[in-house]
């Protein structure tokens, strides 16, 4: 399925390692283990360090996104406004930690810095809703409206 | 030529050299951790910072060129102050446990503890956590242990050009590892050892088989065998305070005695047994038509190398087994019939300078009758480790001889441990063989050194014979190209994974200097020029050995005792 992206580089191109991984994550929304592979053997470079560079950058992921994608600000307004407890809540709530996704697929928690909705601080952001000045109390019930919603724009995206 | 000072002293320095160098140049030294001789210096630990007389911040000497009228101060309470903080940094990141570490009293980070003064703890936070990896037969991986200094990655990628681990993730979370931090018997690592020579702390260690062959030794019914490479007698001195390149084969003999081996055999023997073999199907694949380069299958690491990445070429690998193999196989058939001994009793012990050979022993098709033809591995290491547990005190001992038939050599035999001489050994017999005289020069020197592809054309006869020695395995990949394409004219090529040979292998004693390596290489030269015999087909043992057994050289028994085959793994480490 990856193989086309490989039409518009030259091989055993370094430089091409990033935009090939930028690629490939477009296609499947997560970078899998046979195409990291397959662009370590197409720029000569060796899977250790292809590794080493999808790790490294925020940008890329190794695990297939959820359907529903938490994200919650940690921006220092937030952090003032106890988002550290919404993450912790969150957390424990969905059985994961930060960066994961639940077992069955339903959801995926990132941190991110700054949404810049400071005004309305803590603030997760599900898909593309806001949720402001939420307390700890208000998650169960965010959760529920999002376990029977149809599939998102971003789950779409990866069939 | 450039003109600087440090601390003082007026430095005339060549162009390009950076700070650190100048400064060593002139007796200064300076702390490093990330910086490794002869690569590219990445700055990346700051231990090694200076000042410089109209800079704002501190400068790594590894990294930063000289320029001329340059003022460095290497030591000041500033930068004094620098070190000590990034040691510092350092050990809270660390676990504490020095007293139970395998690197105690080896370790770099506790000598710049020690040369910084650190006494308290002064930063208590989270410290990283991860588990050891213990899946490879050879090493062991413990991430908790690692200061991130990148010299294994480095060596790892810039030397020896397998890339099996590089850096992960970033910030606390930075961990050196496989891809997806699976195991290393699972990756592109071929285990030859050279990353643990670099690993400034024992985050990267060979595993231990100190305790199985403990027990093997206290077991009444086992008959505990010993024997040894040839490049550990020229290494083991190192350990004791003894100059550099001291040939120590008399006490290391009197040293396994004493621990408890019944005998004490020299792989040199097998050595020899190797070149016999060797130098015959090379004879065999030239007059016959057989695939052509032949190569040596010496090195462990370099047939895990062309299984896993390059199988198209395993025809062209002898099928020798290796030295220690060929002994132990020895041992458990002709040994044990003519001494009377259940060959399942007999418990082979090679101390090698290798840690891929613990892996090679591992291997199903180096045994017979489910009976492996070496038990155990013990790296030049170990067996310090061992002899300290053992109360023997290696410095006090009495010479004494190996024992026979099995522990009889000739010179040939001695150069196997570094770079081009399992070569030189075939060559002198193959000589005789082909020409039925002997050679007179016995010392090839363009395939002697440190370069990294060395290649001769040697007349034996009518016969032109083309040859190249492979010294590490990242200067492999050409030269398999060739092969693969056809185009290659040699005849026969050597390859030895480490960079040097077995004298420089993962399992010898932890050293930052490749001066030491070349002393050693001396030691085992002149092993061979003191020899009485220096060519594997004068070896009267040997020669007893195929009247006795295997009748002549690459006979049908000796197909089956001293040879093996070789696998194309590359669906298995690939996919």
């Amino acid at each position: 399925m990856h193989s086309k992206i490989f039409e518009s580089y030259q091989p055993n191109d370094r430089s091409a390692l990033i935009p090939l991984l930028q690629d490939v994550q477009n296609i499947y929304g997560y970078l899998p283990e046979n195409a990291l592979r397959d662009i370590s053997d197409f720029v000569k470079v060796p899977l250790s360090r292809v590794y080493g560079v999808a790790t490294f950058y925020n940008q890329f992921r190794l695990t297939p996104l959820g359907e529903n994608i938490i994200r919650v600000c940690r921006g220092t307004a937030c952090h003032v406004k106890n988002s550290a407890n919404i993450l912790f809540a969150l957390e424990t709530e969905l059985g994961i930690t930060a960066g994961q996704t639940t077992r069955d697929k339903k959801f995926t928690l990132e941190v991110v810095n700054c949404i810049g909705a400071c005004s309305i601080a803590p603030v997760i952001l599900v898909n593309d809703d806001y949720h402001g000045r939420i307390t700890v109390k208000d998650i169960p019930k965010i959760l529920k409206k999002y376990q029977t919603v149809k599939k998102t724009e971003t789950a779409e995206v990866m069939k | 030529m450039v003109q600087l000072t440090i601390n003082g002293i007026k430095v005339n320095a060549e162009e390009g050299m950076t700070v650190l160098e100048a400064a060593k140049s002139v007796g200064i030294s300076i702390p490093t951790l990330c910086h490794l001789k002869n690569l590219d210096p990445t700055g990346a630990c700051r231990i090694c910072v200076v000042e410089i007389e109209g800079f704002k911040g501190l400068t790594p000497s590894c990294a930063y060129p000289v320029t001329e009228g340059m003022v460095v101060t290497t030591d000041s309470p500033r930068v004094r102050k620098a070190r000590k903080t990034i040691v510092e940094l350092l050990i809270e990141n660390h676990p504490q446990d020095c007293l139970i570490c395998v690197r105690n009293k080896n370790c770099e980070l506790q000598d710049l503890s020690e040369q910084y003064g650190v006494r308290e703890h002064r930063y208590v936070g989270e410290t990283k956590c991860h588990a050891i990896d213990i899946s490879s037969a050879s090493m062991e991986r413990d991430p908790a242990k690692c200061i991130l200094c990148g010299r294994c990655v480095r060596v790892c990628h810039e030397v020896q050009k397998i890339g099996a681990i590089d850096f992960t993730k970033r910030g606390f979370t930075s961990i050196v590892t496989t891809p997806y931090n699976k195991g290393l018997n699972v990756s592109d690592c071929i285990l030859c050892g050279q990353c643990i020579l670099v690993c400034p702390t024992a985050a990267l260690r060979e595993k231990s088989s100190i305790k199985e062959v403990a027990n093997a030794l206290y077991d009444r019914k086992k008959y505990c065998i010993a024997q040894v490479a040839p490049a550990v007698r020229a290494s083991l001195g190192e350990e004791y305070n003894m100059p550099l390149g001291t040939d120590v084969t008399g006490l290391l003999v009197t040293g396994l005695r004493r621990l408890g081996f019944k005998k004490v055999f020299d792989t040199n023997f097998a050595a020899d047994l190797t070149i016999m073999e060797e130098a015959t199907e090379l004879i065999n694949r030239i007059q016959n038509g057989g695939s052509l380069p032949m190569f040596t299958s010496c090195c462990p690491g370099w047939i895990k190398y062309v299984e896993m990445n390059r199988p198209e070429v395993l025809d062209h690998i002898s099928t020798c087994k290796s030295p220690h193999e060929m002994e132990g196989a020895v041992l458990k058939s002709y040994y044990a019939k003519k001494m009377g001994i259940d060959p399942a009793d007999i418990y082979v012990v090679s101390i090698m300078p290798c840690t891929v050979k613990k892996y090679e022993s591992n291997r199903a098709e180096l045994s017979a009758d489910a009976m492996p033809d070496v038990d155990a591995v013990l790296t030049t290491r170990e067996l310090v480790r061992f002899f300290k547990t053992a109360g023997i005190d290696f410095n006090d001992l009495p010479e004494s001889e190996f024992d026979n038939p099995l522990g009889e050599s000739t010179g040939a035999a001695a150069i196997f441990g570094t770079s081009g001489g399992v070569m030189e050994a075939a060559l002198r017999t193959a000589y005789f063989k082909i020409t039925g005289t002997e050679l007179e020069h016995l010392e090839f020197e363009e395939i002697r050194g440190m370069a990294g592809i060395k290649e001769a054309t040697v007349k034996i006869g009518d016969l032109d014979v083309s040859i190249a020695v492979v010294n590490g395995i990242g200067n492999v990949g050409p030269i398999l190209d060739e092969v693969q394409n056809g185009t290659s004219k040699h005849h026969f090529i050597e390859v030895m994974a480490c960079p040097g040979g077995c004298i420089n292998g993962g399992g010898q004693p932890i050293h930052q200097k490749p001066e030491k390596v070349a002393k050693r290489v001396k030691a085992l030269y002149k092993i061979d020029e003191n020899a009485k015999t220096r060519r594997s087909h004068e070896n009267e043992s040997v020669i007893t050995l195929y009247r006795e057994f295997f009748g002549e050289p690459n006979s049908h028994k000796a197909h089956e005792i001293l040879h093996t085959e070789y696998f194309d793994k590359r669906k298995i480490f690939k996919n």
